[in-house]
């Protein structure tokens, strides 16, 4: 029974993130155009909306090109690996009080270990495609994700260490709205450091669209392609819920049913900041990336730590 | 000891700037050694000048620098000028550097814009590009032709303004110098954008002079040489400008230096507009099938990329003997290599980037 | 050094160059035997022309016309140098050690005109393929695929 509850909460969290990542193109499409003097999608839907739709039959359409020169299996199954870990990760975030589709004790760390798996799958394309640029993509992926991940969980745990627990559901329960102050800096490098775990703009090194074409899924093409782009688009959703969530106050923001709206639209607007910043900053370069990592994010992560703990023994 | 990768950029790669191929010798991500390919876009140009009459030579320089046609089509009549003795008229030599000071803008929107691009930041280009876009409808108005002109002709230009057309042109430099301020914080205010452009790719003046650089590529290094001023030619004394000048000659100056210059050209267009009084814009009896004296002729003139040369020989016959277009985009690219020595392999692209090369100009 | 000082040394230096020297534009041109091209170029270079402008060359007929202009920042000023090399043995000194910016010139003349350029550091085709035969710029370069100039113009 647990089985098959397991597998329709599976097939639900890739539907939520592949509307998800459908709804989010299209706002992309038209944040990034208004940053850009353009309109963005005009024709097809109102304002566009349906353009997505059109995209992704095209892309269900389009010829599965494998290169020869490939490592077939790995190419072939990477962008699962990219994909199925973010689509888990969603299953841990608390929706409602006292709910979450996946009510984990130790959810915190699940949400923050799982998307790193995202890492082996990035890793797999970029040699399986047999490609020195898809190669470079892959090397930096790796090194850009593994960094990344020491200040976004530091900046997650100074929230653990005022709520004492690490189920995201207890988190909810115990949350206080002067933790959004108390935490406000652990959130910056939060959002910062998840911008860089889902290699988006600025940060986005890996797929370098100007210097290594688009990095580990050069080769890619049609709907894997589309599975590397969902699962871009599901990190940057699960990072969102999950920021609105822990460091924003989620559900608590409004009394009752209206709270999940709430934290929806909160997370929507976590979105739109992590589009805005993409559209507007110039890539950083892989060594001043790690500098920011480990001399930047990371000092101010432990500090913010240790603050949160001083508030939290005092108390 | 690290093992050396092998990367091949090009020819078909977004931030080549056309159809360049470069040979990269990577240790990790530093680049150890670096080749540039070129002729992929090569049509014999100078070859076919030899098989044509002096007039029907006007469309190919269209295609030499296909984002600047104007220059070529002016550096080529500016020489055919000296070959067979034609004096042009004054309103056209004030048509000519309005829209080569045009030219300059929409020239330089596609060097600025792309640096941002290859930094990552592509709304930086968009913005430039609005920019291009209005020139390029003046261009539209003028000539009909938004990209290959065929506008500058041996003896003056093919035909006057259109009504109306010179307050288009004031309208635009109205309004140019505050979309530069524009970019200049949105690109060159951006913290990460001085980081990626700053100390990359450095040009020294000696070195800029050795390796035969000229136009921004120089300029941005500190060589205070343009030929607008330094050789005077057509009107360029009379007007009153200024040339900017850069220090450090990396990436930043350059790409800071062709964004100044697109303000002073505003400047230049408005005196040049002020200045020009009505008359004949070509020159009389300009004969269709022109047949210069044997003889030869070098002129040049500083176009957006630097200075652009047409040499040609005469034999008599009314078909050039032998056609050389000096390329300054040519002589810029050669720089790649040393520049983007010890350096990174995102550094190599915005270094390819700021010597702005186009391939129409630099395969012929 | 102003424009008169160098136009009298010049004069000296190179009588037959004398008369044709011109400030504005620089018409002035310099022939000099091949195998002194490499010291008259270092010469001008000393003179304060130091901007390689182009390398080019003209086929002739019996003999390849090789052309140098020079440039001078200072004095606006340009020169042309020429050499004039036999069809059948094209060998001229490189001037890469005096302006590395010769390297791409040079290998673009070596590509259109076969003219090897001694001391030249790595003379290959650059606009053309590799394998490419003959040098096209040559006037008696024939190629099935060439267009005949039509006999009407």
């Amino acid at each position: 029974m647990s089985f098959l509850w397991g597998v329709v909460w599976g097939v639900a969290a890739v539907l939520v993130v592949a509307v998800g990542a459908i709804i989010g193109v299209w706002w992309e499409r038209k944040v990034a155009a208004r940053i850009q003097l353009r309109l963005g999608p005009q024709q097809i839907g109102p304002a566009g909306s349906l353009q997505m739709v059109a995209d992704v039959l095209k892309l269900l359409v389009k010829e599965d090109i494998v290169p020869d020169a490939s490592d077939e299996p790995f190419f072939r199954y990477a962008p699962l690996a990219v994909f199925a870990p973010v689509a888990m990760s969603i299953a841990v975030i608390p929706f409602a009080a006292g709910w979450a589709p996946f009510d984990a004790s130790v959810g915190v760390f699940f949400f923050l270990a799982v998307p790193s798996i995202g890492v082996l799958g990035i890793l797999f394309s970029a040699w399986a495609s047999h490609n020195t640029l898809s190669a470079l993509g892959g090397v930096r992926a790796a090194a850009q994700m593994v960094s990344y991940e020491v200040p976004r969980s530091l900046s997650v745990l100074s929230v653990l260490v005022l709520a004492g627990t690490l189920r995201p559901v207890g988190v909810m329960d115990a949350w206080q709205w002067w933790w959004i102050p108390a935490t406000f800096v652990g959130f910056i490098v939060y959002l910062i450091s998840s911008i860089a775990e889902m290699n988006r703009g600025p940060f986005d090194i890996p797929e370098a669209e100007s210097e290594l074409v688009a990095g580990y899924f050069a080769d890619y093409a049609g709907i894997r392609w589309a599975v590397f782009m969902m699962g871009e688009y599901g990190a940057m959703i699960s990072a969102s819920l999950f920021g609105a969530a822990m460091f924003l106050g989620g559900y608590h923001l409004l009394p009752g049913a209206l709270g999940i709206v709430a934290f929806i639209a909160v997370a929507s607007l976590l979105m739109t900041v992590i589009m805005w910043v993409k559209w507007t900053l110039p890539r950083m370069r892989q060594d001043q990336l790690m500098e920011f990592c480990w001399k930047m994010l990371t000092p101010i992560a432990l500090v913010q730590l240790l603050v949160a703990g001083v508030i939290a023994a005092w108390l | 000891m690290s093992e050396e990768l092998v990367v091949n950029i090009g020819p078909a790669h977004p931030s080549t700037h056309g159809v360049c191929r470069v040979i990269v010798t990577l240790d990790g991500e530093v680049v150890r050694h670096s080749e540039v390919v070129i002729g992929h876009l090569h049509r014999g140009i100078e070859k076919m000048a030899e098989n044509r009459t002096y007039l029907q030579i006007v469309p190919l320089t269209d295609r030499l620098d296909y984002v600047g046609s104007m220059y070529a089509n002016w550096a080529y009549c500016r020489a055919v000028e000296r070959l067979a003795g034609i004096r042009v008229p004054e309103r056209a030599e004030y048509i000519r550097v309005i829209v080569c000071e045009l030219q300059r803008i929409a020239s330089h929107m596609m060097s600025v814009g792309p640096a941002g691009a290859d930094t990552g930041a592509t709304s930086v280009f968009m913005y430039t590009f609005n920019q291009r876009e209005q020139v390029v409808d003046l261009f539209e108005q003028l000539c009909g032709a938004r990209l290959t002109y065929n506008y500058v002709r041996p003896g003056g230009v093919s035909m006057d303004t259109p009504v109306g057309w010179a307050d288009n042109v004031r309208a635009f430099c109205r309004t140019h110098p505050a979309a530069m301020a524009e970019v200049d914080r949105l690109l060159f205010g951006n913290v990460i954008a001085r980081q990626r452009m700053k100390g990359i790719g450095v040009l020294s003046a000696p070195d800029a002079v050795a390796w035969g650089a000229s136009g921004p590529v120089a300029r941005g290094s500190g060589v205070s040489w343009d030929l607008r001023r330094d050789s005077a030619y057509s009107i360029y004394p009379r007007l009153d400008f200024d040339v900017p000048v850069g220090s450090n000659g990396d990436c930043y100056d350059r790409a800071r230096v062709r964004l100044w210059e697109c303000i002073e050209s505003c400047h230049i267009i408005e005196q040049a507009l002020d200045q020009m009084e009505p008359g004949p814009v070509m020159a009389e009896a300009v004969p269709r099938l022109l047949a210069p004296p044997p003889g030869e002729a070098y002129d040049h003139i500083e176009s957006a990329r630097g200075s652009l040369g047409v040499y040609l020989v005469s034999d008599g016959t009314p078909r050039p003997y032998r056609m050389k277009v000096r390329s300054p985009a040519f002589c810029n690219l050669a720089l790649l290599p040393k520049l983007a020595e010890g350096h990174t392999l995102s550094d190599l692209i915005v270094i390819l980037g700021s010597l702005d090369p186009v391939f129409g100009e630099v395969d012929r | 050094m102003n424009i008169n000082k160098l136009r009298e040394h010049l004069c000296a230096t190179y009588p037959d160059l004398c008369p044709l020297f011109s400030i504005e534009f620089g018409d002035g041109s310099l022939t000099v035997a091949p195998e002194r091209l490499h010291s008259a170029a270092s010469d001008m270079r000393d003179l304060g022309f130091d901007f390689l402008g182009m390398v080019t060359a003209v086929d002739r007929g019996e003999t390849f016309e090789l052309v140098y202009r020079i440039q001078s920042r200072k004095m606006s000023a340009g020169i042309f140098l020429k050499a004039y090399v036999s069809r059948e043995e094209p060998y001229i000194s490189s001037v890469y050690d005096l302006w590395p910016a010769a390297d791409w010139q040079e290998r673009e003349v070596y590509d259109m005109f076969g003219i090897i350029f001694e001391g030249h550091p790595d003379l290959r085709r650059i606009l053309l393929t590799d394998d490419w035969v003959g040098y096209p710029l040559r006037k008696d370069y024939e190629d099935e695929r060439m267009i005949r100039r039509p006999d009407y113009i």
